[in-house]
């Protein structure tokens, strides 16, 4: 019996959205799904619930944008090429993470401390990057509490560095229990939930830094 | 590497694969996979970057350009990354995220709607400091 690669549409042992029919998980002869499917669903729920929060900054960053509050602009303050070098960073460390799970994959634990560490490092460039960008605009009197612009740009902004902070954290940990304890499968199902929440932080930032620096220093008159 | 049944990559939020129902998963193939995002991941920022400073496309779209250019680059990183797909283990996970995709943008366009409405209806905030003093 060979079932297609992906399930097409109309084939009649998937339903609707390519759920196959009588193996659907917690009915029939599927059985409840494995464990990992089940960690992953969870962790997943909650990085969309991040995502909604982060969407209501992105509201307030889009609303009082332009209150400036006669204080410095987006376009007087941000620096693209920091942001760039931000978001290749961000971007790479998003790569080497997925290398590390296919390292976790095959049971390397060289491999696998060797990707994280330089997923780490690259995170911890980012930080530093934002920190150094963010200490430069309160020394130019340009800190969150100058306008409502500077509250939800350092909000929207900031909460996303404490994100990666926090995920920084948890990825030391999660290279000492590889080390310490092994492959072992709730360590591995440990590492998924990182693995998601760090690609997760780097949909975030694609957000951030089109929405808030590249929309932002656009000339004020192509602003819709 | 270890029997094709053991070998389970940390980053798939659904890869319940039943054996033999899909092309044989290599760690060849899954490196490919990752560097095909990482190229596209690439091309889209380095895009959007040009984007923002060019003359070359109508200017007022540019914001437009910008935000489809995100919505691209997102969904590189939820298919290549996040290994969100249409396959019928994914189900759950799709159908949550797209309850996501409806509030975020719930709130962002409302939000935006009503805000502008009252920005446009409000008064003037040198007047409105008047009344309060």
């Amino acid at each position: 019996m060979s079932t297609p690669a992906l399930p097409l549409a109309h084939d009649p042992a998937f339903g609707p959205f390519g759920i196959a029919l009588g193996q659907a998980s917690g009915h029939g002869a599927g059985g409840p799904a494995p464990k990992r499917i089940v960690v992953g669903y969870g962790f997943w729920i909650f990085l969309l619930s991040d995502v909604i929060m982060f969407s209501a900054f992105f509201a307030a960053y889009a609303v009082l944008f332009k209150n400036t509050a006669g204080g410095p602009s987006a376009h007087e303050l941000f620096d693209l090429r920091n942001t760039a070098t931000e978001t290749a960073c961000l971007l790479a460390s998003s790569f080497t993470c997925g290398m590390a799970s296919l390292a976790v994959g095959v049971r390397s634990q060289k491999w696998t401390q060797l990707a994280l560490l330089v997923t780490g490092l690259l995170g911890l460039a980012f930080i530093v990057l934002e920190l150094r960008e963010f200490i430069g605009f309160v020394a130019r009197g340009a800190g969150p509490s100058r306008s409502a612009f500077l509250s939800s740009f350092f909000t929207v902004v900031g909460c996303h560095g404490a994100h990666v902070s926090a995920g920084l954290l948890w990825l030391g940990t999660m290279m000492a229990q590889f080390y310490a304890k092994g492959f072992r499968q709730d360590i591995r199902h440990r590492f998924l939930c990182f693995s998601l929440f760090w690609h997760a932080l780097d949909i975030i930032w694609v957000a951030i830094f089109n929405l808030v620096y590249l929309v932002g220093t656009l000339p004020p008159e192509l602003l819709p | 590497m270890s029997e094709p049944s053991d070998y389970e990559a940390g980053s798939h939020v659904g890869a319940d694969r039943v054996p033999g129902s899909r092309e044989e998963r290599t760690l060849a193939r899954e490196v490919r996979g990752y560097l095909l995002g990482l190229g596209l991941a690439i091309l889209l920022t380095i895009a959007s970057f040009w984007v923002q400073q060019t003359h070359a496309i109508y200017s007022s779209g540019i914001a437009v350009a910008l935000l489809v250019l995100a919505v691209a680059q997102i969904g590189i990183h939820l298919v290549f990354f996040l290994h969100i797909t249409t396959a019928s283990d994914n189900a759950n996970n799709i159908l949550a995220l797209a309850f996501g995709v409806l509030i975020v943008c719930l709130v962002v366009f409302g939000s935006l709607w009503v805000m502008l409405h009252l920005n446009h209806n409000m008064m003037p905030m040198d007047r409105l400091l008047q009344m309060q003093r």
